[in-house]
């Protein structure tokens, strides 16, 4: 049971990672990385509403019905992320000012949804909350990984400090402008998979088409 | 079991059940926090108030400083003061048709469309009870968004002493510039009227030199954002006009201790409901 656990926590951080192997969430994983708070703040409300969201399903799912089981899901995570924003907006307001709609874009964050659906209809609730904190530890660390670059590289601070002087107040760094734009995560989170699946290369997906060997060999003319 | 579980009854009780869970659970917690949040709200506007009027520093005690500025109402079309409760909010004030006036498409140069008929100023004074900052809630249409923002006066209610935008949704790095606190400090000492009283202030193409004629009433427009450059010139002329704070300005330069401050305690800074 205890190595159980720990599979369903740590299995998802690298061997079965949300964005680097589903390739889910990448949305939010463009829009809230370019500075470290936010990522944070990200991480901390996404690890939450999955692991509670699992947990509750989880608790419920003897009980619901397969016609309206995706909706079921649907209202108790809509619930969840509500309560995290109601919470971010009287704890951490500037925060929760800064990532506007991105806390309840949640809701359609398919590692929520994939989760819920994929786990915890056919587990019991334990396991299933362990689950959802395991799958939220891997998004964060994808995240993490992404916002310390972009803010690094991007504005020369972390968490708004700067560590590295930039030209605009006199420093040495130039900045890089890209990197606090949404694409630039793309290029990010395209290494980081890459770095993965050469370390882990049995991640590497079965080509979907083989290409057959040439049939004529021939000069180019 | 399966077969129960999909009944119609047992479907429509399990959507009600869940339903009715969730729904006293999301209004347990936004009840519960909403005083929280409020609180929150008044506070983000006073730093954005003090920030405009240059008074801000990180990690200061907001609420102490925002002690020494007084909120009033104004009547905009007379420019006298009126009081209204401190829950007032301009700005759903301004989507009441009965409390606001729909501008016809002349005098709407900021595309605001409807404005409040009564408007909120910001009064700071120092240690000696002397008025040092007028600050104005301006607004008006950028490019893709409205901006919304303070500008700070003078106590000479002419001469600008800063601009700044707590709310707008430009693009980043280009029109997002007008948080730049490099642009913004253009803005400090530029005149807003001429000698006559009329506006002539305005946000220009390019940039405001030494040589440039009558600099005092020209700022320098933000690279690759023409139309929100036009946007904040607009936003600023139209609430130093007829229509905005015109009047109201007006009357603090004639008498500027018609605005003085009264009694210690008429003020409740930023309105705490």
């Amino acid at each position: 049971m205890a190595e159980k656990t720990k599979d369903l926590l740590f299995g998802p951080i690298f061997d079965n990672n949300p964005i680097a192997l589903q390739i889910l969430g990448i949305c939010s994983a463009l829009a809230v990385t370019s500075n470290l708070s936010t990522t944070v703040t990200m991480c901390i409300a996404l690890t939450l509403v999955t692991a509670f969201s699992n947990l509750f399903v989880s608790m419920v799912r003897n009980a619901i019905p397969s016609s309206i089981r995706m909706i079921v899901q649907m209202v108790i995570i809509a619930s969840l992320v509500i309560v995290v924003d109601q919470l971010l907006r009287a704890y951490a307001y500037s925060i929760s000012k800064q990532m506007s709609v991105f806390v309840g874009l949640i809701i359609t964050n398919c590692i929520v949804m994939g989760r819920v659906e994929a786990f915890a209809m056919k587990n019991p609730p334990l396991p299933s909350f362990m689950d959802g904190v395991g799958n939220g530890l891997g998004y964060s660390l994808m995240l993490l990984c992404l916002g310390v670059v972009r803010e690094l590289f991007g504005a020369g601070s972390l968490f708004g400090v700067t560590l590295l002087n930039s030209t605009a107040d006199g420093g040495w760094y130039q900045t890089n402008g890209l990197l606090l734009l949404p694409p630039s995560a793309f290029f990010l989170i395209g290494l980081f998979i890459w770095g993965l699946r050469t370390w882990k290369p049995e991640q590497v997906e079965e080509d979907t088409f083989k290409m057959k060997p040439h049939t004529r060999v021939s000069d180019a003319f | 079991m399966a077969g129960n579980n999909e009944s119609v009854g047992k479907t429509l009780l399990v959507a009600f059940l869940v339903c009715l869970v969730c729904a006293v659970v999301v209004a347990t917690a936004a009840v519960a926090l909403r005083p929280v949040q409020q609180q929150n709200q008044v506070l983000d506007r006073q730093v954005n108030i003090l920030m405009a009027a240059g008074m801000y520093q990180p990690g200061m005690d907001v609420q102490a400083a925002f002690k020494t500025i007084e909120r009033k109402f104004v009547k905009l079309d007379t420019g006298e003061y009126v009081d209204e409760p401190d829950s007032y909010d301009h700005l759903k004030a301004a989507k009441d048709p009965a409390r606001s006036e729909r501008l016809s498409g002349d005098e709407d140069i900021a595309s605001i469309k409807t404005q409040e008929n009564v408007g909120e100023v910001y009064l700071a004074y120092d240690d000696d009870q002397q008025l040092t900052r007028i600050i104005l809630p301006v607004r008006g249409y950028g490019l893709w968004s409205t901006l919304y923002g303070f500008l700070a006066l003078q106590p000479d209610a002419r001469t600008i002493s800063g601009l700044g935008f707590y709310q707008h949704g430009e693009t980043p790095g280009l029109g997002g510039q007008v948080d730049d606190p490099g642009w913004k400090a253009l803005w400090d000492g530029k005149q807003l009227y001429d000698e006559n009283g009329d506006v002539a202030i305005s946000v220009i193409k390019g940039h405001v030199d030494g040589g440039t004629p009558n600099a005092e009433y020209k700022v320098d427009g933000l690279a690759g954002a023409t139309l929100t450059s036009k946007g904040v010139s607009n936003l600023v002329r139209f609430w130093a006009s007829e229509k905005g704070y015109g009047p109201y300005l007006e009357r603090m330069r004639k008498n500027p201790d018609g605005g003085g401050r009264q009694t210690a305690s008429a003020g409740n800074p930023g309105g705490e409901a």
